[in-house]
C-alpha cells in the first residue's frame, strides 16, 4: 500500500473526467433535477420530507455504481489494467484511488442536491448536515466498491449495465423507501436486513428526523462503511496479475 | 547463467483449450537487441507475456534478471509495451505518461524525455484518443521507456510506422542496448531482423532457430533473412515427414 500511488490514481481519474465535462455536469446536476421533479410530483411537503432523505443516499449509490462498473470495465478491456498489473502498484492502491476520486465527485453531487433540497424545496433536516454528507458519501463509496466488484463479471459494457437492475434495484425496493421494512414478510425483511442500502436509508431518515446521534445511527454508519470496504477487498481479489 | 537476462526452460502455454507454445527453451543475452520473428499467430505475444509474467503458463520455468518471471522485484525493472496500445485515450499524452511515471516512481523529467525519444513532442498535449495509429503506438512505447528498465519487452513496436520513424526508433533501441539495457523486440517483418543482434525465429509455437543474423544467413547459405527463414521452415518440414 502506498499513498502516493493511490493519490496518483485519483488524480489520473479526475483528469480523465476533466476531459469529459458533459459526464461531470450530468453527474452533479441530474440528482438535483430529479429531486426537484420529485418535490413537485409529490406536491406535499410532508411526503417529500419522508422520501427525500433516502434519495440523497440512493442517487450517489446508483450513479457511482454505474459509472464505476463502466470505467473499470473499460480499464479491463483496453488492457491498461494489464499494463498496471505489470507495474509496481498494489491492487488496493488502484481501488482506493478509484474510491477516492468518485468519493470526491459524490461529495459535490450530494452537496448540490442537499443545498437545493434544503433551500428551494424546503426539506427540513433536524440532525447534522455534515453527518448527512458523510452517509451520502459512504453510499457513493458503497456504489463504487460494488461497481468495481461486479465489473469483474461483465465482459461487455452491455452486461455491466445489466448488473444495475440485479444489484441495485432489489436494494432500492427493499430499503424501506417503498414500504416500511417492519411491515414486510419475514423473507423480504430478512433480505432487507442483509442489504447495505437499508442501513444507509435508515441512517439518512434518522438524521433528517432528529438531532440525536444514537447507537443505532453509529451502527448503521459502520455497517455501510464495512460493506463498502468488504466490496473493495473482494474487488481487489478479482484483479489478477496473470491471465490466460 | 548470470550473463543471461532471460532464460526460458521447457515453457508450455495453453490458451483456449489447446497448447500454443510447445516446450520452448532459450536464453537471451544481456545488453543486446534480440528480435522475435515469426508469422502472426505463431505464439510471439504469448511467449513475451510469459516473460513479462502476465501469462498463466502450463509448464516450464522462466527466469528474468535472476528472478522467476512475474516476481514483484521485477515490476520496476521491465518495460513492457503491448501490441494493442494500453494507454488512456481520454488523457493527454503528458497526463497519461505522468501517471505511469508516478506508479514507477520515475522522475517527472522522464515524461519529457520519453516523449522526445519517441518523437511525440508536438503531440504532448493532444488527447491520446486523437492520435493517429502510428502516434498511438509510439505513445504506448513511451510508457515502456519510463524509468530505467533493465529489460524492454516490445511487442511489434514499429507496426504501421513510416520508414523514417521506424529508422529513428531502431536507433533508439540500439542506443538503449548500448547503455546496457536488454531488448526483446517482436516483429513479423523480416527486414527488421537484420537490425537485431540475435534472432529467435518462431513458427507454430516452436523456436525454429536462434542465432545472429549473420550466422543464420551462413547456416542456410541464403543472402537474405527472408530466404533463410524459408529454408529453415522447409528443412524442418522435411525432417518431420
Amino acid at each position: 500500500m502506498n499513498l502516493a500511488m493511490t493519490l496518483a490514481t485519483t488524480r489520473r481519474i479526475l483528469s480523465q473526467l476533466r476531459h469529459d465535462p458533459r459526464t461531470v455536469a450530468m453527474l452533479i446536476l441530474v440528482p438535483s433535477l430529479l429531486m426537484i421533479l420529485l418535490r413537485y410530483v409529490l406536491n406535499s411537503p410532508i411526503v417529500f420530507d419522508r422520501t427525500a432523505p433516502a434519495l440523497l443516499g440512493i442517487f450517489p449509490f446508483t450513479v457511482m455504481f454505474l459509472v464505476t462498473s463502466i470505467t473499470t470495465l473499460r480499464e479491463r478491456t483496453t488492457s491498461t489494467l494489464e499494463r498496471l498489473m505489470t507495474l509496481p502498484i498494489h491492487k488496493l492502491d488502484l481501488l482506493f484511488g478509484y474510491a477516492l476520486a468518485f468519493g470526491l465527485l459524490a461529495i459535490a453531487q450530494v452537496a448540490v442536491a442537499t443545498t437545493i433540497a434544503t433551500t428551494w424545496l424546503g426539506l427540513d433536516i433536524k440532525g447534522s448536515i455534515w453527518l448527512l454528507l458523510v452517509i451520502a458519501v459512504l453510499d457513493a463509496l458503497l456504489g463504487v466498491a460494488l461497481g468495481l466488484f461486479v465489473s469483474a463479471f461483465a465482459r461487455t459494457e452491455f452486461q455491466a449495465i445489466q448488473f444495475m437492475p440485479v444489484f441495485v434495484l432489489p436494494q432500492l425496493l427493499l430499503c424501506g423507501l417503498f414500504a416500511a421494512r417492519e411491515s414486510m414478510g419475514w423473507v423480504l425483511h430478512w433480505l432487507s436486513n442483509v442489504m447495505p442500502l437499508s442501513y444507509a436509508v435508515e441512517a439518512l431518515t434518522r438524521i433528517t428526523g432528529s438531532s440525536t446521534v444514537d447507537l443505532t445511527l453509529w451502527r448503521d454508519l459502520l455497517i455501510v462503511a464495512g460493506c463498502a470496504l468488504l466490496a473493495l477487498v473482494l474487488g481487489a481479489a478479482t484483479l489478477h496479475r496473470r491471465t490466460p | 547463467m548470470t550473463n543471461s537476462a532471460v532464460t526460458v526452460d521447457g515453457l508450455r502455454v495453453r490458451r483456449g483449450g489447446r497448447e500454443v507454445v510447445h516446450d520452448v527453451s532459450f536464453a537471451i543475452a544481456r545488453g543486446r537487441v534480440t528480435g522475435v520473428l515469426g508469422p502472426s499467430g505463431c505464439g510471439k505475444t504469448t511467449m513475451l507475456r510469459s516473460i513479462v509474467g502476465v501469462q498463466i503458463v502450463a509448464g516450464g520455468e522462466v527466469t528474468v534478471l535472476g528472478h522467476p518471471a512475474g516476481s514483484p522485484q521485477l515490476r520496476r525493472k521491465i518495460g513492457y509495451a503491448t501490441q494493442n496500445p494500453a494507454i488512456y485515450a481520454d488523457l493527454t499524452v503528458t497526463e497519461a505518461l505522468r501517471y505511469f511515471a508516478a506508479i514507477l516512481r520515475a522522475p517527472v523529467s522522464d515524461v519529457d524525455r520519453v516523449i522526445g525519444e519517441v518523437g511525440l513532442a508536438a503531440e504532448a498535449d493532444s488527447l491520446v484518443g486523437n492520435l493517429s495509429g502510428g502516434q498511438l503506438s509510439r505513445a504506448n512505447l513511451a510508457v515502456a521507456l519510463l524509468g530505467t528498465p533493465e529489460l524492454l519487452v516490445l511487442d511489434e513496436p514499429t507496426v504501421g510506422l513510416d520508414p523514417l520513424l521506424r529508422d529513428s526508433l531502431w536507433e533508439l533501441f540500439r542506443g538503449l542496448a548500448a547503455r546496457g539495457a536488454t531488448l526483446l523486440v517482436s516483429s513479423h517483418v523480416m527486414d527488421e531482423a537484420a537490425r537485431c543482434d540475435e534472432l529467435l525465429l518462431m513458427r507454430e509455437g516452436r523456436i525454429l532457430a536462434t542465432g545472429s543474423p549473420a550466422a543464420l544467413r551462413e547456416r542456410t547459405g541464403s543472402a537474405d533473412l527472408e530466404q533463410a527463414f524459408l529454408r529453415l521452415i522447409r528443412d524442418e518440414e522435411a525432417a518431420r515427414s
